[in-house]
């Protein structure tokens, strides 16, 4: 009986395997593109804003009749994974679109949290991988097959503090940050460094900390008021944002308070208030007073989807152009899946000066971009109006 | 100088919440001998009640096109979210505490942890993750004494929580509930045989506790105006430890200890590096029960609510 079994179940995975083979070779060479995003979970709207783009790129390229390569066009299907907004299930996503459906290429997840161990798999599987909005080093660190679309973390701090400098012509920086938390920590650190190789020691003449979920800061406030500080950074997250701003108000705090792309959620405006008009915060684009062919996509993009695209779409966007040229460059189609995908990869990793709606970009040997940051200043009608790019020098 | 005056300032504003949260638990405790520690949590429960309420009237008066004043909407506020809050917590009483008050103490104090996560997740099934802005009801002025910022919001949330320190007084030495209350600290056993029923007591504390939970809340939601479903845990946490540095079941030593606690942790923050502000804040609270180990106004196996 067992026997029996054991050839009814070989069989039946043997006319599996014969049947699919069959099926691929008598069929198109379709390039399959993979996007792992997060469509249920805790931030569903970042998976909305990757779909959307994903379907808007779709759009455009099936009117082109495909993507041309060498003189060929091959039609595009998008394979979509939700990840559920976790790191397990981002990887076993991976994992699916890697070997199940065969993707050329995979774009997401999009949150540090999944892109880091989802990128290993990317790596392990000669798979490549970009991730759009993940600014943690980790995620393409020695991982060749691993891009990302968006500057990282220790490049917000050098941006922020050759702005005010040049901007304000300040010379003296408090800092206030959250010790307990990795993004802040590690921003707070980078302005510090790059404040004071430019102003010298000591030019960072407050530096405080406090720890998650406190509410009052007034003390740190306090001293940093009585600093002699000229200016204020501040890299927390938006319902922080609105407690320290406010405070610092109230306790006689009159200079600028600048911030770093965790600002850039709508939310801040809304806790916030007036208070926070004025201000100024890095971010990876802005869509108020956007010109060109961002104006074109955010326009597409609201006319779409009747609102205005945040900075995960956009970028995600950019993402899936860049494929699309990498895959544009790389020669060939063999159909051999193996070997397109390091051919795509090795485009991928040659370009430069790509014009992107979030800036220009070149990738660097880690997969990362070389791109320009925007500052954006909160308006007085509490919009987030692009203020000045600031490009790495 | 400055720094030194504007810290007490500052210190009175935050010491407010510990205190008039501390008073919750001390009191508690004196009549039954437990903990409550779904206490911060229902201080987070009446913060939303009076973000609620104070919604519904900034709406209500819209509607009915009268600008009610900012200062009416938020003693109506207040007092609403103290009554309704005060339900709450006999709720809380009657559900999770009476079935257990023959049970042994830690199922009792376990119960209180249960009904906090309950009240928590509740809240974040109901509204969800978003935070709320608590509606600013009275417009922020500053006035500035030499270095020293003082708004009127700090003015009002020290004199608010002092006057209702001071109400909660009177009410337990003058009225014949508080002096239940008090005869009930003394001897549980003993007092209902006199036709005090404990089915009365109970649920009175709880509703006081809870009213001023409520009452910290709503100022709290003034000074820190962004709402979330866990703003209570560690403000509750940091509480507790106040109402045990003042003597278990002492009322004046939960308030005293509250102020207290807001004292080191503003003064630490101020003289050392801030990130070290709760090790050596903490670290100095640890000291003191070393050597007060039943705090400032408590005896060995008190259970008496004293004034």
């Amino acid at each position: 009986m067992k026997r029996l079994l054991m050839v009814i179940v070989l069989g039946l995975i043997g006319a599996m395997v014969f049947s699919t083979n069959v099926w691929s070779l008598g069929r198109k060479t379709v390039i399959k593109i993979g996007i792992n995003a997060p469509i249920t979970g805790d931030i569903p709207k970042v998976g909305e804003g990757t779909k959307y783009a994903a379907q808007m790129w779709l759009a455009d390229i099936n009117k082109a009749g495909g993507i041309e390569v060498g003189g060929k066009k091959y039609p595009v299907e998008l394979v979509i994974e939700d990840n559920e907004a976790k790191a397990e299930s981002a990887v076993k996503a991976n994992t699916k679109m890697i070997t199940d459906d065969e993707v050329l290429f995979i774009v997401g997840p999009q949150s540090s949290k999944q892109a880091v161990p989802a990128g290993d798999v990317a790596n392990n599987y000669e798979t490549p991988m970009i991730t759009p909005w993940s600014t943690n080093p980790d995620s393409t660190k020695d991982r060749p097959y691993v891009f990302r679309g968006c500057f990282l973390d220790p490049f917000q701090g050098p941006v922020l503090a050759n702005f005010i400098t040049e901007e304000f012509k300040f010379t003296k920086a408090a800092v206030l940050y959250d010790v307990a938390s990795d993004y802040p920590k590690g921003l707070a650190e980078f302005f510090k460094q790059a404040w004071e190789k430019i102003h010298g020691a000591g030019s960072v003449v407050a530096f405080e900390s406090f720890t998650t979920k406190d509410a009052d800061f007034s003390s740190q406030l306090s001293k940093i008021t009585k600093s002699g500080a000229q200016v204020l950074f501040t890299p927390q997250y938006y319902n922080e944002v609105a407690l320290i701003v406010q405070q610092a108000h109230e306790l006689g705090w009159k200079n600028p308070i600048v911030g770093s792309d965790s600002w850039g959620s709508a939310e801040t405006v809304t806790l916030c208030g007036k208070d926070c008009y004025g201000q100024f915060f890095s971010t990876h684009y802005a869509a108020a007073g956007a010109k060109g062919e961002t104006k074109a996509f955010i326009d597409r993009y609201q006319k779409e989807h009747g609102y205005v695209p945040d900075d995960v779409a956009a970028l995600t966007w950019d993402s899936l152009r860049l494929v699309q040229k990498a895959i544009e460059s790389s020669g060939k189609i063999t159909g051999k899946i193996k070997k397109d995908r390091k051919a795509v990869r090795d485009a991928l990793a040659k370009i430069k000066n790509f014009k992107g709606i979030t800036g220009d970009m070149t990738f660097t040997e880690e997969g990362d971009p070389i791109k320009c940051a925007v500052i954006v200043r909160i308006s007085d009608k509490g919009e987030y109006e692009f203020y000045k790019s600031v490009c790495p020098n | 100088m400055d720094l030194f005056l504007q810290n007490i300032v500052n210190a009175l504003q935050w010491g407010s919440f510990y205190a008039l949260i501390a008073l919750g638990y001390s009191m508690v405790y004196s009549i039954l001998m437990l903990f409550n520690f779904a206490h911060g949590d229902i201080f987070m429960v009446g913060a939303y009640i009076g973000f609620g309420i104070a919604t519904a009237l900034l709406g209500f008066a819209a509607m009915i096109g009268l600008p009610l004043p900012g200062w009416l909407i938020l003693i109506l506020t207040i007092l609403f979210s103290m009554f309704f809050t005060s339900f709450v917590g006999m709720l809380i009483e009657r559900i999770g505490y009476r079935p257990l008050r023959e049970a042994p103490r830690a199922s009792a104090a376990i119960t209180g942890l249960m009904i906090g996560i309950i009240l928590e997740t509740g809240n974040l099934a109901l509204l969800g993750a978003r935070r709320l802005s608590f509606p600013a009801l009275i417009e922020s002025a500053t006035y500035q004494f030499g270095g020293i910022f003082v708004t009127n919001k700090k003015i009002l949330i020290v004199l608010v929580s002092l006057s209702l320190m001071y109400v909660l007084h009177l009410f337990i030495q003058k009225s014949k509930w508080g002096m239940a209350m008090r005869a009930m600290s003394f001897d549980f056993q003993a007092v209902p045989l006199m036709g005090v029923s404990i089915n009365k007591i109970a649920p009175l504390t709880f509703a006081i506790g809870s009213a001023l939970a409520a009452a910290a809340g709503i100022l709290y939601g003034l000074a820190y105006p962004v709402l979330d479903p866990y703003m209570g845990v560690l403000l509750g946490w940091k509480a507790f430890v106040a109402a045990i540095l003042g003597g278990r079941g002492s009322i004046l030593g939960a308030a005293l200890a509250g102020f207290l606690l807001g004292f080191i942790e503003i003064f630490v923050a101020w003289i050392f590096p801030s990130t070290l502000r709760d090790i050596i804040a903490y670290s100095i609270i640890l000291l003191i029960l070393t050597f007060r180990p039943h705090g400032f106004f408590g005896q060995a196996h008190s259970t008496q609510l004293r004034l």
